[in-house]
């Protein structure tokens, strides 16, 4: 799909099912995503898209008894993550690739100290290598991390709890977390989501700042398209499972061509004024009984009954700017 | 864009058509009957749980059909028959009179679990009612007064209570339920206050206030509505447990009253017999630890089947 | 209803509201949530309240619907003072004012069924006969576009932009004349979001509601509010009608917050005032600093915004703003 050379993360026709009363609720429906070496890649769609799902089968922290993965791959550096075992899992997990989760008062432990926390993932990093780590050196590694994102005062920080610190603080914690030893991938699930306007504000421009610095691709997995145009390089559109349209940032606002893209984009509302389009009609697709042709035909004003039959597949319209729908093959 | 609205529209009428003759589902419960049990048996040791407890209930109410010698469960004596080991006409062997052991333990069961629901009935509803009043009205002087009172009471050893209650009164199957209900309301009125202090901040709360509910309403269409699945999660352990009380009582003597068979009493009276007539202790008390083996084990599954996807 | 054209049908005059949290040697500690605000709402209109955590604007709109008494100053509706909590309100007020939560998962009871939940207001407020309910319930589902079967529904089973419909439906039930809505579609996507704020615009013209509109998303604001009032710290920065507010924003917060909007159009880029990057964290209302509230994170801040609180000062014909840079005493 994209050109094959340095390519950090390939995605490669995923399909993720889980297990519940009554069947399979088949989420992922042949997700394609790349990542190139320091690149920043937006993830956009809405609740119950998929986007999650997505990354918890990275990391391979799908819930084992019930979930089942029937078809896809997923390499990194070439290597398919779905066939590795378990050490090299959790040389991926500590060595490679981050993940910054979106409510920062859940991810942190409350009743462990900040220090304690980074240091346990200081040291889970480096036991890789070094069999054991001096109690100093994860000391000295924890206060840098905490300095990289501007954390005043990061001594004090190291001994307090998480409670002791507000909303904005905990969220730098969480990506302290994630940069305090090198690492290839981040990604960060919806960051600042929870946080006020202008602490989101901050904490993304502290997050590009810091990929700029180190040189890290990261996904941004966002369900709002001004933070993705803002962030990202590159962006996927999912829905219902599919990535329904991938393109250059600044193409793919100045040249929606998915209807749901445009639908979004229209829902969008602008601060210069001109009242909100009426929003997309229906709503997500039973993942249970799934729509056998593209997912989004029930919804969709353009639909022809091509739609209803085989899902259609990304199809380069411009350069780089690649749409799964029938219709804009036309 | 028309063709979709217009679609939508019909969908609309058709509804509207339906509306007069869609049933009220009675319990969504029961409608949901296959998901209920899907949750129920994902876990193994549930369903091994409600078969046990099936399989108890069944002895219970049919053990005049079911077991071997149900003349055994009365004034009966054949004392040439006395201490016999278990065998294939005896099963759990013969007591001190004679008795066929089997055939009184399956009689047993009655009284067990008559108290079982009997002290239930008696304690849930007030226990449950003084929680949702002192958690309703939680930081007030009823508040204060409700919990104190039942801090006493849990204060007190629970077999000692229910020991001095029974013992006041006449030892019988009544007093012994009388004596366990006294101990075992102020459970249910903790566990519910907990969570009526808390369902109180809620919104949904806060609107049915603000919309003018009375305090009724609120108190039993608003709260009580989303205690109910920890409430009957506990029911559904506690019956073992209180069949265990029940059973503790008639070890010391005071519950059923001989000739009728009472699993504690017939664990009492085996155990000077102690070891070589092994079989009148052993079998009456694996029967008490089947039973409550059972109960927690369906219990959890009812855990499991309500687990409420509420916060 | 008398319905005067252009007067107001909520005024609220230097309103207070403190929450005692405890106390120190000097005293009792207070979070001074709404610090002194004063604004009004006309009938018919939509007045956005915006503001970050912190700023007091969910405080005035739970003190507006009953929630919470008054610490001191006004609050009038219609001309009746209504400056008290909700059980000691009449009925008839109750009716008239009425509030849309933020997150409808926890302002819907999840046991109950929609028939149910519809059916409180309507059996408080409307004297609708018991055999007429059940149609008048599907009236109000069909206003917010929602099938009658939904009535046997409860609200864990639906979609998050239903409940939050169902919600909007229980809200017009008993009729009212003001609907206070919290932060309405915060938690929705952003096309359930569409749907539901146009429901509310039509709602309005057809109803004639008066919206008190809460929310931080600035975007929304501009298409949902006819005038603007931005908050901080519990005290009001700037009141403004929407275009102004976003084509000329005087107070410096204004701007700051403007400027952290993230945008999708190239047209909105150039309307953003020039980035003003905000500083440090939020303070908490417990320790609001002394002066102007906002000088520790202001850029163009002067000696005499930490020491004294600005006034409110007219700019233009309904464009108001709190601020030493407009002050009458301060010479430009």
């Amino acid at each position: 799909m994209n050109s094959t050379e340095n390519v950090l993360l390939d995605i490669k026709d995923l399909h993720v099912w889980y297990k519940v009363y009554g069947g399979f609720l088949k989420v992922l429906n042949g997700v394609h995503l790349t990542v190139r070496p320091g690149e920043r890649v937006g993830l956009v769609g809405e609740a119950g898209c998929g986007k999650t799902t997505t990354m918890k089968s990275i990391l391979q922290i799908l819930p084992p008894k019930d979930s089942k993965i029937p078809k896809g791959e997923i390499l990194y550096k070439g290597k398919d993550i779905l066939k590795m075992n378990f050490g090299e899992l959790q040389r991926l997990r500590s060595k490679e690739v981050a993940m910054i989760f979106q409510d920062p008062t859940a991810a942190l432990n409350p009743v462990f100290t900040i220090g304690a926390q980074i240091g346990d993932v200081i040291k889970y990093s480096l036991a890789v290598e070094e069999k054991s780590v001096q109690k100093e050196k994860i000391k000295t590694l924890s206060a840098r991390a905490l300095k990289e994102v501007y954390l005043p005062d990061p001594e004090r920080i190291l001994t307090n709890y998480p409670f002791q610190l507000s909303g904005g603080m905990r969220q730098r914690v969480c990506i302290a977390m994630s940069i305090s030893s090198p690492r290839n991938l981040l990604i960060a699930d919806e960051p600042g989501t929870s946080l006020d306007v202008t602490i989101q504000d901050q904490i993304l421009r502290l997050l590009r700042e810091i990929v700029e610095k180190l040189g890290t691709s990261i996904i941004l997995i966002t369900h709002s398209l001004g933070v993705a145009r803002e962030m990202t390089d590159r962006i996927y559109v999912m829905y219902a499972g599919t990535i329904v349209e991938t393109a250059r940032a600044k193409d793919l606002f100045k040249n929606p061509v998915h209807p749901y893209t445009r639908g979004l984009l229209a829902s969008v509302p602008k601060i210069s004024g001109g009242g909100i389009a009426k929003g997309i009609l229906g709503r997500i697709p039973d993942y249970l009984n799934p729509p056998p042709g593209c997912r989004f035909q029930p919804r969709c004003d353009y639909a022809n009954s091509n739609c209803q039959e085989k899902p259609p597949q990304l199809v380069e319209v411009e350069k780089e700017h690649f749409v799964a729908c029938y219709l804009a093959q036309e | 864009m028309q063709q979709k609205e217009l679609e939508m529209t019909n969908m609309n009428q058709n509804h509207n058509a339906l509306v007069k003759t869609v049933a009220n589902p009675k319990s969504l419960f029961w409608t949901n009957l296959g998901r209920n049990w899907y949750k129920f048996s994902r876990n193994p040791l549930s369903v091994i749980g409600l078969v046990i407890v099936l399989t108890i209930v069944i002895l219970a109410i049919f053990a005049p059909w079911i077991a071997p010698f149900p003349e055994h469960a009365g004034p009966f004596t054949d004392y040439k028959n006395a201490g016999q080991p278990p065998s294939l006409q005896h099963l759990f062997g013969t007591d001190n009179n004679g008795r066929d052991i089997f055939s009184r333990v399956i009689f047993a069961f009655r009284g067990a679990l008559i108290m079982a629901v009997v002290v239930l009935a008696l304690s849930v509803p007030p226990g449950v009612l003084l929680g949702l009043i002192a958690g309703y009205f939680h930081h007030t002087w009823i508040d204060t007064v409700v919990m104190r009172i039942t801090d006493i009471f849990l204060g007190v050893p629970p077999l000692i209570l229910a020991l001095a209650i029974a013992s006041v009164l006449k030892p019988s199957l009544m007093n012994a339920m009388i004596a366990v209900t006294v101990m075992w309301w102020p459970w249910y009125t903790r566990l519910v206050y907990g969570m009526a202090s808390s369902i109180s901040n809620e919104y949904f709360v806060v609107a049915a206030e603000l919309t003018g509910a009375s305090k009724f309403h609120i108190i039993f269409r608003e709260i009580l509505p989303n205690c109910l699945s920890p409430i009957f999660t506990k029911m559904a352990l506690d019956v073992g447990w209180v069949i265990l009380m029940g059973a503790s009582l008639s070890f010391v003597g005071l519950g059923e009253q001989p000739p009728t068979p009472a699993l504690g009493r017939m664990v009492a009276d085996g155990a000077r017999y102690m070891p070589t007539y092994w079989w009148m202790t052993v079998f009456p008390a694996l029967a008490i630890v089947l039973t409550i083996l059972g109960f927690n084990l369906a219990g959890d599954g009812v855990r499991d089947m309500l687990e409420t996807r509420m916060g | 209803m008398a319905q005067k054209e252009n007067s107001e049908i909520l005024k609220v005059q230097n309103l207070k509201k403190y929450f005692r949290i405890g106390k120190d040697k000097k005293g009792p500690i207070y979070v001074r949530a709404v610090d002194g605000v004063n604004f009004s709402v006309k009938y018919g209109e939509t007045l956005g309240l915006v503001g970050e955590s912190g700023s007091g604007k969910s405080t005035i709109a739970y003190t507006v619907v009953g929630m919470y008494q008054p610490t001191s100053g006004q609050i009038l509706f219609k001309e009746q003072n209504i400056g008290m909590r909700a059980p000691k309100r009449p009925l008839s007020l109750k009716k008239e004012i009425q509030i849309v939560f933020q997150d409808p998962g926890s302002s819907l009871n999840p046991r109950q069924t929609i028939e149910q939940i519809l059916r409180l207001p309507l059996e408080l407020h409307t004297k609708t006969p018991k055999r007429q309910l059940r149609e008048k319930m599907v009236e109000l589902l069909e206003k917010v576009e929602l099938p009658p079967d939904y009535l046997y529904k409860s609200p864990p089973s639906i979609g998050g932009g239903e409940k939050q419909m169902v919600a909007i439906a229980r809200a017009l039930a008993p009729n009212p004349s003001l609907i206070v809505l919290d932060e309405p579609t915060s938690a929705l996507d952003v096309s359930v979001q569409a749907k539901i704020i146009n429901k509310l615009m039509d709602l309005q013209k057809e109803l004639n509601l008066t919206y008190l509109f809460i929310t931080h998303d600035l975007s929304l604001m501009r298409n949902v509010a006819n005038r603007i009032a931005i908050m901080y710290l519990g005290k009001i920065c700037e009141v403004a009608d929407a275009a102004t507010f976003f084509e000329k924003p005087l107070h410096p917060y204004t701007q700051m917050l403007i400027s952290s909007v993230p945008v999708v159009t190239e047209e909105e880029e150039r309307l953003k005032p020039k980035k003003v990057v905000s500083i440090g964290e939020i303070p908490s209302p417990v320790n609001i600093p002394p002066g102007c509230s906002f000088h520790l994170r202001c850029p163009y801040k002067m000696p005499i915004c930490s020491e004294v609180d600005p006034e409110m000062v007219e700019v233009a014909s309904g464009h108001i703003v709190r601020c030493h840079l407009f002050s009458r005493t301060e010479n430009k």
